[in-house]
C-alpha cells in the first residue's frame, strides 16, 4: 500500500444521510475479478441516466469537481453490504478521504485497508463544513494524518480520531497481511493447543 | 468475573494482542463465495502463498448464479467468468466447493448451507465476505462479515486483526401474536432504534420471545443485525440449538458430541455480566411489519401510515424522508394497506429456509396469485428445495401461479438477472430496501414470508392476520 501523505484538496459535498454501499457501487458492478476501473461506476445510479449519460444535477457531474480528493457526506456513511468494491470505487475515482459524523463498521475497516481515510467529525463541525461548501463550493481543506487534523480555510484546525495501529499502517504503507504472516509461530502454537 | 457470550468466545480466540494494536483473532470457519473472493485469491498468488487452513474453508456460489434451470448455460459473461474463477481458485487451493457442478446437491446461499451442513456451531468464530454472516450468530457463534482484504488475510493466516467491539443486549419480552413472526421482531427493532444504532456493537438477543424461536427464526433475527448497524448478532445456545445441529454432516458424533454439548452449555452469558448498551422490544403488542422507505429502519406496522416529513424536527432526517418517499412515490400519511404491488419475492438468506416456505405455502394453498403480480419463490439451498418438493410445497406454489426457482441470492441483490423493472413495487422477504437494490429504479417493501404471501394473493399490501385460517 502507498504511504498516506498530507495534502490539500477542495471538497465534494454530498449531504445525503445513510449513503449505503449499494449507492456507492450497485451490485451489478460486482461481477469483476479485479479492482480496476470501478471509479467509473461510483454512485452510478445517482450519476447516470438509464441511457448512460451523466445526470447534470448530480454533483460529481459538475466539471469543477474533477480531481477533488475529499468527499463530505451525511451521517452514517457506508452502511449495508460488506463489498470492498465501495472503497475501491471511491479511490478509483480519486477520493482519499470521506468526512462524516459516523461510518458503518465494515466500510470503515475496508477503507483503512485501501488508503481511504474515514474522518469522523462532530455534528457542529460537520454542519459548519457543509455551510462553508454552500457559501463557497471551492472550499478546500488541508488533511494532515500525522497531526490528525483538518485545517479549515480560516486556519482553524479540527482534530479527528483514528486508532494508532491504522494510523501507523497508513502513514508507513504497512501491509497488514504481512504483519500477521509474521506471527506464524504464535498462530501455530494457538492451533496446537486448540487441537 | 461474569462474562457475556461474546466475551467468552472472543477471549478464547485471541492469538496475540500487542499494546495499542488490534487483537489477532483466530477464525474457526471461513465461508467463501464467488463475488468477494477473486481478488483475495489473486493476492495469495501474488504473494506465492497457500491457504493456511483449507480444512476450515468452504465455498459456494450464490450471488451471481441464475435461478432458472441449471441446464441452461450462464448467459452473463462476467458472471460466468466469476463463477469459473471460483471453481479454479478452490481447486488450486484445495478448498471444498458446493458449486453448480461440484457437490451441487449441497449448493445454496452461504448463510443457509453453513447451518444446514452443521458447519456452523456454538462458540465458533465465523467470517465470510458478506455482511449477512451475522446470521450464524443464531447458534451462539461470533460471526460477522468482512471485506475482500480481510478475506485474503483469513485465507493467508486463518486470523483477523480486530478491535474488540462493544456489547449490546437486545431484549425482546412477551409473546408474538398469531401472524407475527421473527422477521417482524427484527424489522421492529431496526424501525425503533435506526440503522446506525448498532454501530460498534455486537448484539446479543435475549428475552422470552427470542428463547421460544426455533433455529430458522433465530437466524432471521440475527441475519438482519447488520441492518441495525451491528456486525454481529448472537443468541445463547440451548437445547433448541443442539437439537438442530445433532446428526448434521459436520456435527460432532458419538463421544465427541457429548463433549461438545457440555462445552456449549458453558457459553451463555453469566448472571451479573454487563453490556455496554441495552435495547428492548415488547413482542406482545407487535404487529406484522413493513418498510415504506429506502433503508430498513424506515418501517412501521402494516396497519400504519407513511410518516409525514413535516412532522420531523431534524432537517437532515426530514430531507432523507422526503428523498425516500420521492423514490418510493408514496405520499405522507397514506395507509400502506392496499398499496398495489407488481412483484413478490420470497427468498434470500433472511427468509428462504423450509419454515419460511411452509409459512408462505400455508397462506397460498388453495388460492391463486393476483394476475397483476409476478411471484418468485427462491429456496435458500438445493437441500431446502428438495425438502420443499418432498412436502409438495412446490406444487402449492405452482398451482397458485407462483414461480418455483433454483437456489441462490436471486432478487435480493439482483446480480443474476432476477430484478425489478424501474418503477415496479415489490414485497420482498429479503433484507435491504435500498434504492435500486432489487433492480435500478425498483421499489421494495420488506416484510415477512406470511405478509409477502398474503399480498401475492391480493395484489396489494395486506395484513396477513385477515387471511389466516
Amino acid at each position: 500500500m502507498e504511504k498516506y501523505t498530507a495534502y490539500n484538496s477542495k471538497i465534494v459535498a454530498l449531504p445525503n444521510e445513510n449513503v449505503d454501499t449499494d449507492q456507492i457501487i450497485p451490485a451489478r458492478f460486482l461481477k469483476v475479478t479485479d479492482k480496476i476501473g470501478l471509479g467509473d461506476n461510483l454512485f452510478s445510479d445517482w450519476r447516470y441516466n438509464a441511457d448512460g449519460n451523466p445526470k447534470p444535477d448530480f454533483i460529481l457531474n459538475h466539471g469543477e469537481m474533477k480531481g477533488r480528493a475529499i468527499l463530505l457526506a451525511g451521517d452514517n456513511f457506508g452502511s449495508g453490504s460488506s463489498r470492498e468494491h465501495a472503497p475501491w470505487a471511491l479511490t478509483g475515482y480519486g477520493f482519499r478521504a470521506v468526512i462524516s459524523t459516523s461510518f458503518a463498521d465494515i466500510f470503515r475497516n475496508n477503507s483503512l485497508k485501501n488508503g481511504l481515510l474515514p474522518i469522523i467529525v462532530d455534528k457542529d463541525t460537520h454542519a459548519q463544513l457543509f455551510s462553508l461548501c454552500e457559501e463557497d463550493p471551492d472550499t478546500a481543506l488541508a488533511i494532515d494524518l500525522t497531526a490528525q487534523t483538518l485545517t479549515l480555510p480560516d486556519g482553524r484546525k479540527v482534530q479527528f480520531p483514528i486508532d494508532g495501529f491504522s494510523k501507523t499502517c497508513l502513514l508507513n504503507g504497512i501491509d497488514e497481511i504481512g504483519y500477521v504472516l509474521h506471527m506464524d509461530e504464535k498462530i501455530t502454537a494457538f492451533e496446537s493447543q486448540d487441537a | 468475573m461474569p462474562q457475556t457470550l461474546f466475551e467468552k468466545i472472543w477471549n478464547a480466540h485471541v492469538v496475540a494482542q500487542d499494546a495499542d494494536s488490534p487483537a489477532v483473532l483466530y477464525i474457526d470457519l471461513h465461508l467463501v463465495h464467488e463475488v468477494t473472493s477473486p481478488q483475495a485469491f489473486e493476492g495469495l498468488r501474488n504473494r506465492g502463498i497457500k491457504v493456511r487452513r483449507p480444512d476450515r474453508t468452504y465455498a459456494t456460489m450464490d450471488h451471481g448464479i441464475p435461478t432458472h434451470s441449471r441446464d441452461i448455460p450462464i448467459a452473463d459473461a462476467l458472471a460466468a467468468k466469476q463463477i469459473a474463477q471460483l471453481e479454479t481458485n478452490t481447486a488450486e487451493f484445495g478448498i471444498t466447493l458446493y458449486g453448480l457442478r461440484q457437490n451441487a446437491e449441497k449448493q445454496g446461499i452461504v448463510h443457509v448451507i453453513g447451518p444446514e451442513l452443521g458447519l456452523t456451531r456454538p462458540g465458533m468464530t465465523i467470517v465470510c465476505g458478506d455482511s449477512h454472516t451475522s446470521t450464524h450468530g443464531a447458534f451462539g457463534a461470533l460471526s460477522f462479515g468482512i471485506g475482500t482484504s480481510e478475506v485474503e488475510m483469513v485465507l493467508s493466516t486463518q486470523c483477523l486483526l480486530q478491535r474488540k467491539p462493544g456489547t449490546a443486549q437486545v431484549r425482546v419480552d412477551g409473546k408474538l401474536q398469531k401472524g407475527v413472526v421473527a422477521k417482524d421482531i427484527i424489522l421492529a427493532i431496526i424501525a425503533k432504534y435506526g440503522i446506525g444504532a448498532g454501530t460498534g456493537y455486537v448484539f446479543e438477543y435475549t428475552g422470552e420471545a427470542i428463547r421460544i424461536l426455533n433455529m430458522e427464526e433465530r437466524m432471521t433475527v440475527c441475519n438482519m443485525s447488520i441492518e441495525g448497524g451491528a456486525r454481529a448478532g448472537m443468541i445463547a445456545p440451548d437445547d433448541t440449538t443442539f437439537e438442530y445441529i445433532a446428526g448434521r454432516e459436520f456435527a460432532p458424533k458419538g463421544a465427541n458430541w457429548d463433549k461438545a454439548v457440555s462445552e456449549w452449555r458453558k457459553l451463555p452469558t453469566d448472571d451479573g455480566a454487563t453490556f455496554d448498551a441495552t435495547f428492548s422490544l415488547d413482542a406482545d403488542t407487535l404487529e406484522p411489519m413493513i418498510t415504506y422507505g429506502t433503508n430498513p429502519g424506515m418501517g412501521t406496522g402494516v396497519t400504519g401510515r407513511v410518516p409525514d416529513p413535516a412532522q420531523l424536527a431534524d432537517l437532515s432526517q426530514r430531507n432523507a424522508l422526503i428523498k425516500a418517499l420521492g423514490y418510493m412515490n408514496l405520499k405522507p400519511n397514506q395507509p400502506l394497506l392496499g398499496q398495489a404491488i407488481d412483484v413478490v419475492f420470497i427468498g434470500s438468506c433472511t427468509n428462504s429456509r423450509i419454515s419460511d416456505l411452509r409459512d408462505a405455502a400455508a397462506v397460498m394453498k388453495g388460492r391463486r396469485v393476483n394476475p397483476n403480480v409476478r411471484v418468485m419463490i427462491v429456496p435458500g439451498s438445493a437441500q431446502v428445495k428438495r425438502e420443499a418438493e418432498a412436502e409438495g410445497l412446490d406444487r402449492v406454489f405452482s398451482e397458485a401461479g407462483a414461480e418455483w426457482r433454483e437456489a441462490g441470492c436471486s432478487m435480493c441483490i439482483a446480480m443474476n438477472g432476477d430484478q425489478l423493472q424501474p418503477g415496479q413495487y415489490a414485497i420482498s422477504t429479503s433484507n435491504r430496501n435500498f434504492e435500486g437494490r432489487q433492480g435500478k429504479g425498483g421499489r421494495t417493501f420488506l416484510a415477512s414470508p406470511l405478509t409477502a404471501a398474503a399480498s401475492a394473493i391480493t395484489g396489494v399490501v395486506t395484513d396477513v392476520r385477515t387471511m389466516l385460517r
